[in-house]
């Protein structure tokens, strides 16, 4: 899909998204995910998980971001952090904040990106 | 319906990264920097060239009132528009990972991710010489915005070639900002335009950390 040309969708997409979310606009996680957060898996899926939230629980059992999770389950990021709220909520899995813009531009992190460049 | 990307055509069940593709344990931070420039600049092509994994799309979903075209009767309906944005990934260190966002130049956009720029390093701004008078309003947001910037100037064999003081002076940039020239194919070239941002973040650093 081209990422400049937004397309249109005019079928069953939202009220798929609604069922997903129950119908919540994930305001609340909206606040402390970042893109980049990333997330890690407390444990495996349960039996009775919501298919999405156990996918998430799956794929998360080594560090991934918020942005990755997204990609992989072909899901909204507002669907997702909706998703990631609740099973934070119930300890199925935590997050690892990214820096917080109010430390930036921090000068030993800059320097750790330069030095992880060059050995590119 | 179009929800499901292409490359995904399997459910929820069986998705997921490649297990090549999955982190260190030890990643605890992270951080990114957006590409940001109009259709066809070679944004996909540069996140592509350094990123460790395959770029991926993360999408998000524009709810809009408007009234159809073929709705004769005139009736309001609402209509949903998926925005993507791919992005890419570097481990810096064991603990440290760099995404990289390619993002539309359209300010519109920008608000559908939330934090896109406000917790970012910094920001590429992507130049076609051919179109310039994209680039000058992306430039003009990003300093509204107090996002530190490099300007990279993909070449493509089919546009004007300016000298880049010239540049400098078409898109009124301020004399710090960096200017370089990249292929956006090559990985190296793609991670000079990264290493000239961090070199210019680490300048604007140290004078913050001074004053
Ligand atoms: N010659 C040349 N072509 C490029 C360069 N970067 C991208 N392209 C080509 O330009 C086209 C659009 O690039 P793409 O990355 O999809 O642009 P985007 O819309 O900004 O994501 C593709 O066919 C690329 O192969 C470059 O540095 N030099
Ligand atoms: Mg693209």
């Amino acid at each position: 899909m081209n990422s400049d040309e937004p397309h249109w969708d005019g079928g069953g997409g939202p009220e798929r998204l609604y069922v997903i979310t129950g119908g919540r606009s994930g305001s609340s996680a909206k606040t402390t995910l970042d893109l980049v957060t990333l997330i890690v898996a407390r444990s495996g899926p349960r039996p009775g998980m919501q298919p999405e939230q156990a996918a998430i629980v799956r794929i998360c059992q080594r560090p991934l971001s918020v942005a990755e999770i997204s990609a992989h389950l072909s899901l909204p990021v507002s669907v997702v952090t909706v998703l990631l709220s609740d099973l934070i909520a119930d300890n199925r899995v935590f997050s690892r904040p990214p820096v917080p813009p109010a430390k930036l531009p921090d000068i030993a992190l800059i320097e750790a990106v330069i030095d992880g460049l060059q050995k590119l | 319906m179009d929800f499901r990307s292409s490359e995904s055509p399997g459910s929820v069940e069986t998705a997921g990264p490649r297990s090549e593709d999955a982190l260190p344990e030890s990643a605890t931070a992270a951080v990114k920097v957006v590409i940001v420039g109009g259709f066809g600049v070679g944004k996909t092509t540069l996140v592509g060239s350094v990123s460790e994994i395959r770029p991926l799309t993360t999408e998000e979903t524009m709810t809009q009132a408007g009234v159809g075209v073929d709705d004769t009767a005139g009736v309001e309906r609402k209509s949903t528009t998926t925005v993507a944005m791919d992005f890419g990934r570097i481990s810096i260190n064991d603990e440290l990972v760099l995404y990289l966002f390619g993002t539309p130049g359209q300010e519109r956009f920008w608000f559908l991710w939330r934090g896109l720029f406000e917790g970012a390093l910094g920001a590429v701004v992507l130049v076609d010489t051919r179109r310039l008078e994209v680039s000058f309003d992306v430039i003009g947001r990003l300093e509204e915005r107090s996002v530190p910037f490099v300007v990279a100037v993909n070449s493509f064999p089919d546009a004007p070639s300016y000298p880049l003081d010239e540049l400098r002076g078409a898109l009124d940039l301020p004399a710090d900002v960096p200017i370089v020239e990249c292929d956006a194919r090559l990985r190296t070239s793609s991670r000079d335009v990264l290493m000239a941002l961090m070199r210019y973040l680490q300048t604007l650093a140290v004078t913050t950390e001074a004053s």
